[in-house]
């Protein structure tokens, strides 16, 4: 008490780091976070690029011949020999229908007109960096691409399922009472129906499409959070720096959302963040299942998705090149997610 | 212990009616008309009112709402919208075979990773331990669908150990012809987050009072371990295998529909796509019960396992 009383303005305070600088510390010193980190930061990065334009915004456009291999490999013997040539014993010089084909006097109209237009011969890469689809379609643009709505789609809705999972666990935690012992019924009755079938019921009736999939991933995801942001809430709003905020007078709002979410902040961020991680995995496997990112758009899953039937014919560039984006994002940011924790709660350290 | 069950089945109330309200208003409100999904495209105006009188769909929500909760006590949801099967028959014929898949994936899940886990676990902080644990992160980092369609096309297609898909009606054949593939690669992908959080719970237990006294009175390890550490992860672990338990009635869907192996999980993804809501709405609620029934029965077995527990 007494150092409060003389930390006038002569006396320099000294002020101890707070949460994040110390954890910030922490984390500076875990290499496999710092260097999961960067890889994360990159792959921002090129989703940014991806986002504004800059990279891979011609995706759909058919530049290859189908199925080009890696440029590694070479293009593929035997198949680009040329037209195939038409048996040569039934090949019969033309006839002259001229005098009976009533088309005959316009056919040198319609070939002046043809020849007004300009038609321009593309000329399909027989091999690109990574391959190419069975459309011709650069697989490196795909996996960029993909890799900018896959990501989008898990960190919105990890943001989203935050937002309600922390409304909700701080509205039960900090109320209790009737308030609490509803959103225990809410959050009972949400975590009684297996997961998988409350997803499926959601988008039975919500229909498909990017924004869809995110929506039901945030309301069937929510759970975990709510539980422990309500823990913390019940812990926290008894403590003396929330009761002494009361006794300044602070709002209920105001000691819910800026006195004790800022000193619980670092748990909801570890949640999220393994959140992420999980809501990308299950966008895969509900893009494949036809609940998930339309055709017309592409993502991780939907490359995966097509890479089932390529595969069989031998094509492996897209299902390689799809799995290694999502493998390199996915590790690298479990294992920042993994730093994080052990930086920000040293209690959970080796905890799953 | 009588008591403790009725006390918990009375919980239960409020939670399912819960379940069956969200699922009510879920279909109810946000689902779209089910008349038009059952007419067709070029129903007339009074045909669609005719199956809305027929379902139901012309009365107030509350009469609805008795209609649905008439349906589940009676186990009686009619037909589906899709097949005309009836959905009671749907689900009887489908569980077998999802519980062919399902069960022996749990069961080796389990057998698997406990040992895995205590041993990883007993050398901690090793080249071993690190290793797995570097390994068992990049294997979960990469899809499931991966390790499926690459699992196929190995095994089944290149190799040719075993059918590439395949069902049979005999479940002998089932179980030892088509079932191991699905079953491997479900294995194979669910050993590394079952060894991971095994893991944690084993160290967790190593690092109590009660094993450095059994060491020091001079235990062997395989004592230590085996007795008394084991022992003491079993209730994490139940409650985590209880916790899986429920889904291998759902069922994998993406095995499922990847094998076309006619389970209830792909039965319940093709009436998604066909908006055959018996049939979800019939899943959902009752997989819900039997998910609360074994999360009781999960309770029941931790005073088995641990006579410490006291049941209130």
């Amino acid at each position: 008490m007494s150092a409060v009383m003389t930390s006038s303005a002569d006396v320099p305070v000294q002020r101890s780091a707070g949460v994040w600088l110390t954890a910030w510390r922490r984390f500076q010193g875990d290499r496999v976070g710092m260097v999961s980190m960067v890889v994360v930061a990159a792959f921002l990065l090129l989703i940014a690029a991806a986002t504004t334009g800059l990279v891979a915004s011609q995706w759909q456009r058919e530049l290859a011949v189908p199925n080009a291999p890696p440029t590694i490999l070479g293009p593929r013997a035997g198949e680009d020999a040329g037209t195939l040539a038409g048996p040569e014993s039934q090949a019969q010089p033309p006839v002259d229908l001229s005098d009976i084909d009533p088309l005959a006097p316009r056919y040198k109209e319609w070939a002046e007109r043809a020849s007004k237009l300009q038609t321009t011969e593309t000329v399909k890469a027989q091999t690109l960096p990574l391959g190419a689809d069975r459309l011709g379609r650069d697989v490196l643009a795909k996996a960029i691409k993909g890799t900018e709505i896959s990501v989008f789609v898990g960190v919105l809705a990890a943001l989203l399922a935050t937002v309600i999972g922390t409304v909700l666990g701080a509205l039960g935690g900090f109320f209790g009472g009737k308030v609490g012992d509803f959103l225990e019924w809410v959050y009972n009755v949400f975590t009684a129906v297996p997961d998988i079938l409350l997803i499926f019921a959601f988008a039975a009736v919500l229909g498909r499409g990017v924004d869809t999939v995110v929506l039901i991933l945030a309301l069937t995801g929510w759970t975990g959070l709510y539980r422990q942001v309500r823990a913390e809430f019940i812990k926290h709003r008894g403590r003396e720096y929330v009761r002494a905020a009361e006794a300044i007078g602070a709002s209920t709002t105001s000691r819910m959302f800026r006195h004790i979410l800022p000193n619980v902040s670092h748990v909801i961020l570890v949640r999220m963040s393994l959140l992420v991680v999980g809501f990308i995995k299950s966008e895969v496997i509900l893009s494949y299942l036809g609940l998930g990112v339309p055709i017309d758009q592409v993502s991780w899953g939907t490359m995966l998705a097509e890479a089932q039937s390529e595969l069989i014919l031998g094509h492996w560039w897209q299902l390689a090149t799809a799995t290694a984006f999502m493998a390199v994002f996915v590790t690298a940011f479990s294992l920042m997610a993994d730093g994080w924790r052990d930086a920000l709660d040293p209690k959970l350290r080796g905890a799953e | 212990m009588l008591a403790y069950v009725i006390k918990r089945l009375w919980q239960m109330v409020p939670t399912l009616f819960g379940v069956v309200l969200l699922v009510f208003l879920l279909f109810h409100f946000f689902g779209s008309d089910p008349s038009i999904i059952l007419a067709g495209q070029n129903a007339t105006p009074e045909q669609i009112a005719a199956i809305r009188q027929q379902l139901g769909l012309d009365q107030p929500a509350y009469v609805q709402f008795g209609i649905f909760l008439k349906q589940i006590a009676t186990f009686d949801w009619g037909r589906s919208w899709a097949t005309n099967e009836a959905v009671s028959t749907l689900f009887a014929t489908r569980m077998p075979a999802t519980l062919t898949v399902m069960l022996p994936i749990l069961i080796l899940d389990t057998v698997l990773a406990v040992p895995i886990a205590l041993g990883v676990a007993y050398v901690r902080g090793s080249l071993t331990d690190r290793t797995l644990m570097v390994a068992t992160t990049v294997a979960l980092s990469i899809s499931f669908l991966v390790y499926v369609i690459v699992g196929q096309y190995v095994f089944g297609f290149q190799l040719g150990w075993f059918p590439v898909q395949g069902w049979s009606n005999s479940t002998w054949t089932n179980l030892t012809q088509y079932a191991p593939l699905p079953v491997l690669l479900a294995v194979m992908v669910g050993i590394s987050p079952q060894t991971r959080l095994y893991r944690s719970f084993f160290l967790d237990e190593l690092g109590h009072d009660y094993v450095r006294t059994a060491r020091a009175k001079g235990m062997t390890e395989p004592v230590v371990l085996f007795r008394h550490v084991l022992r003491n992860a079993m209730i994490p672990i139940l409650t985590n295998v209880g916790l899986a338990l429920p889904g291998i009635f759902v069922g994998s869907f993406l095995i499922e529909v990847f094998f076309s192996i006619p389970g209830l999980g792909r039965e319940v993804l093709l009436a998604v796509n066909r908006s055959d809501y018996p049939v979800i709405q019939a899943a959902t609620v009752y997989l819900a019960m039997l998910t609360m029934l074994i999360n009781l029965g999960t309770d029941l077995l931790y005073k088995v396992v641990d006579p410490r527990v006291v049941l209130k």
